[in-house]
């Protein structure tokens, strides 16, 4: 995973409702209705992060003090939790994000050569994004839980299985821009 | 994801399974599928003819104890809520990311009621009005599913208020983590749901009592739910007769490692490790066992022969059998590893997941995992000495037991069981700064 660089804590007072909106009146509007799905307003958070980085691509200071605004918790809350979560990205992430799950039962089955062949077809390190923004490649830390299918990958939600070196080639065909 | 499960020939009941017998199945998922095929039937049950008391005494005669890792009778701990006024919880853990486990994943993409009507029944059985399905961050598919399948039985009246016009009430919720391992564990998963950053809380008070917004809670993990509604459907007699008591009912045991067909194979608890590894194919390329992991990465290593001196391959893999063998059953998630294997790398790998998934509220665990990891990485990178043995082995057996949490423990058990096992891997690494057997391919 990319490691988090420290950001710095929104400083806006009372996060977003001076200036102009870094998220569209729809996000805003669906971070508001999520007020009333949990007992209490705190548990909606993560699902408000999550619209927050749908709209963005990840969830800059701005974001989440204004997800904070929204939903009328504290700013520096909510950025403790797009902080501590390992799928909200505080800075700019490709538009596919290609997750390789390396933990020991995909690595048993090759998954170190997948990275390498696709680090090749990327022409960038895991970690990194295509200079022109469109893909990024990461190794997974974590467990996918697809052991059954080793070695596995995930592209932003959709997972593929029994990974081939001569399949990734073609997946990375695919992911160029022009191609979705 | 397509599971493999195979005839039972070798067990002495014959077993069909019932768990994962629509996986792989288009269009298991739909309402009118799971219908056709007695869906429901648990459920309507419950509410009409039982009480919650009877619910609750039915799962505890039928023996099912819990999936997620400890083995606990499932009965038992929703008798442990008390019968007081207010709010009441379940929340369905979901969040399945121990290394080398993937049978929730697998229930809920492709037939989500089974899950969600586990729910229902245990809520039903301790009286709660408002259930929760967390569900790991990752698990897009299975998360849509799930919220599919809660929608629908809310259109044929399975949910909602006044069910089956006798004045239940019930609504479920599907809430998504945002990745991090540590919500599995039971009162991290309660602070995450909360809002909360999810670090795990001081225990007692237990969940049961002081829960989920400080409410009496029941945690259940979605393996163990979804044998529910089979339960209330069949009687618990029926479910008690499988597998061998005081290991009832059938586990989905997640095969991977070097075997043949990786993959789910659900199969009566009480099953030995030949018989599984015979079900995934056999060993890769028909190389040896060095060792097994029988419950995901943070069960001990055993070794090929174990300590009785027994065959690991007659390991039973059940929950009493795997905790005298100084292991543990866990989730289930064996894990297989033949010769060519190098315990050393294997176990670094680990621990740099533990270092990661740390959350870092107590000491002996998020600087234990991190010196461990330093120290493996230099033993496995260039080559370490007979000191950072000692000192990795010592580290790892001052983290257990001095944190709030399981997570400390779970990085310390491979260490301590590799270090113990197969301490030539680590002589060797040190000797000549390279791995002995290449095992994990670069």
């Amino acid at each position: 995973m990319i490691p988090n660089p420290p950001t710095p804590f929104p400083t806006r007072e009372g996060g977003g409702n001076t200036e102009a909106y870094v998220l569209s009146d729809t996000t805003r509007a669906a971070i508001v209705a999520l007020k009333g799905k949990y007992p209490k307003v705190q548990s909606a958070i993560l699902d408000a992060l999550r619209l927050a980085q749908d709209e963005i691509g990840y969830v800059p200071a701005e974001a989440s003090a204004e997800v904070a605004a929204l939903l009328g918790v504290s700013p520096h809350h909510v950025h403790s939790l797009a902080t501590f979560y390992t799928m909200f990205f505080t800075q700019p992430v490709g538009t596919a994000i290609v997750e390789v799950c390396d933990n020991l039962s995909c690595a048993l089955w090759g998954s170190r050569r997948i990275i390498a062949r696709l680090e090749e077809a990327l022409g960038i390190a895991v970690g990194e994004t295509t200079p022109d923004g469109s893909i990024t490649l990461l190794r997974t830390i974590e467990c996918l839980a697809a052991c059954g299918g080793a070695p596995a990958l995930r592209v932003n939600t959709t997972y593929y299985e029994k990974m081939t070196e001569e399949k990734v080639v073609a997946l990375v065909k695919e992911l160029r821009p022009g191609k979705r | 994801m397509a599971s493999v499960i195979e005839e039972t020939a070798t067990t002495t009941a014959p077993f069909e399974p019932f768990l994962t017998a629509s996986v792989g199945r288009e269009g298991a998922w739909e309402i009118e599928d799971y219908l056709s095929r007695g869906g429901y039937t648990g459920w309507r049950r419950a509410v009409s003819e039982l009480t919650p008391a009877e619910v609750t005494d039915w799962v505890k005669r039928s023996g099912l104890r819990g999936r997620g890792g400890a083995g606990f009778s499932t009965g038992t701990k929703w008798g442990f809520v008390p019968n007081i006024p207010g709010p009441k919880y379940v929340c369905c853990n979901a969040d399945e990311s121990e290394p080398g486990t993937f049978n929730n994943r697998a229930i809920m993409e492709w037939d989500p009621h089974i899950v969600v009507e586990g729910v229902m029944i245990a809520s039903y059985a301790i009286g709660a009005t408002h259930s929760f399905i967390y569900c790991r961050g990752e698990f897009g598919l299975a998360a849509e599913r799930l919220i599919q399948a809660i929608r629908d039985a809310e259109k044929a009246g399975f949910l909602g208020t006044d069910i089956f016009g006798k004045g239940v009430d019930l609504q479920i919720e599907v809430f998504r983590g945002a990745g991090a391992y540590i919500c599995g564990e039971e009162t991290a998963l309660l602070e995450s749901l909360e809002g909360k950053r999810p670090m795990p809380r001081s225990r007692p008070p237990f969940p049961a009592v002081v829960g989920l917004y400080g409410r009496p809670t029941v945690i259940n993990n979605a393996e163990t739910l979804a044998n529910v509604p089979f339960i209330l459907k069949n009687g618990p007699e029926w479910y008690a007769a499988i597998g061998a008591a005081p290991n009832c009912g059938p586990k989905i045991y997640s095969l991977s490692g070097s075997v043949n067909r990786p993959g789910n194979y659900e199969l009566p608890l009480g099953i030995t490790l030949r018989e599984l590894v015979e079900h995934g194919g056999g060993m890769r390329e028909g190389r040896k066992l060095k060792a097994v992991i029988p419950g995901g990465s943070s069960a001990a290593i055993l070794p090929a022969t174990l300590s009785d001196g027994r065959d690991a391959m007659d390991l039973v893999l059940d929950f009493d059998a795997c905790r005298a063998a100084g292991s543990m059953l866990g989730s289930g998630a064996v894990i297989v590893l033949d010769e060519t294997v190098c315990m050393a790398c294997a176990v670094t790998r680990f621990i740099e997941f533990y270092q990661h998934e740390s959350c870092g509220k107590c000491t002996p665990c998020r600087e234990g995992t991190i010196w461990m990891l330093k120290i493996l990485e230099r033993v496995t990178g260039t080559g370490g000495t007979d000191d950072d043995l000692f000192l990795v082995n010592d580290l790892a057996s001052h983290i257990p037991g001095r944190s709030l949490c399981l997570l400390g423990d779970s990085a310390a058990a491979p260490v301590m069981s590799a270090m113990e096992h197969f301490r030539t891997d680590f002589d060797t690494h040190n000797a000549t700064g390279h791995c002995p057997s290449g095992c994990i391919p670069f």
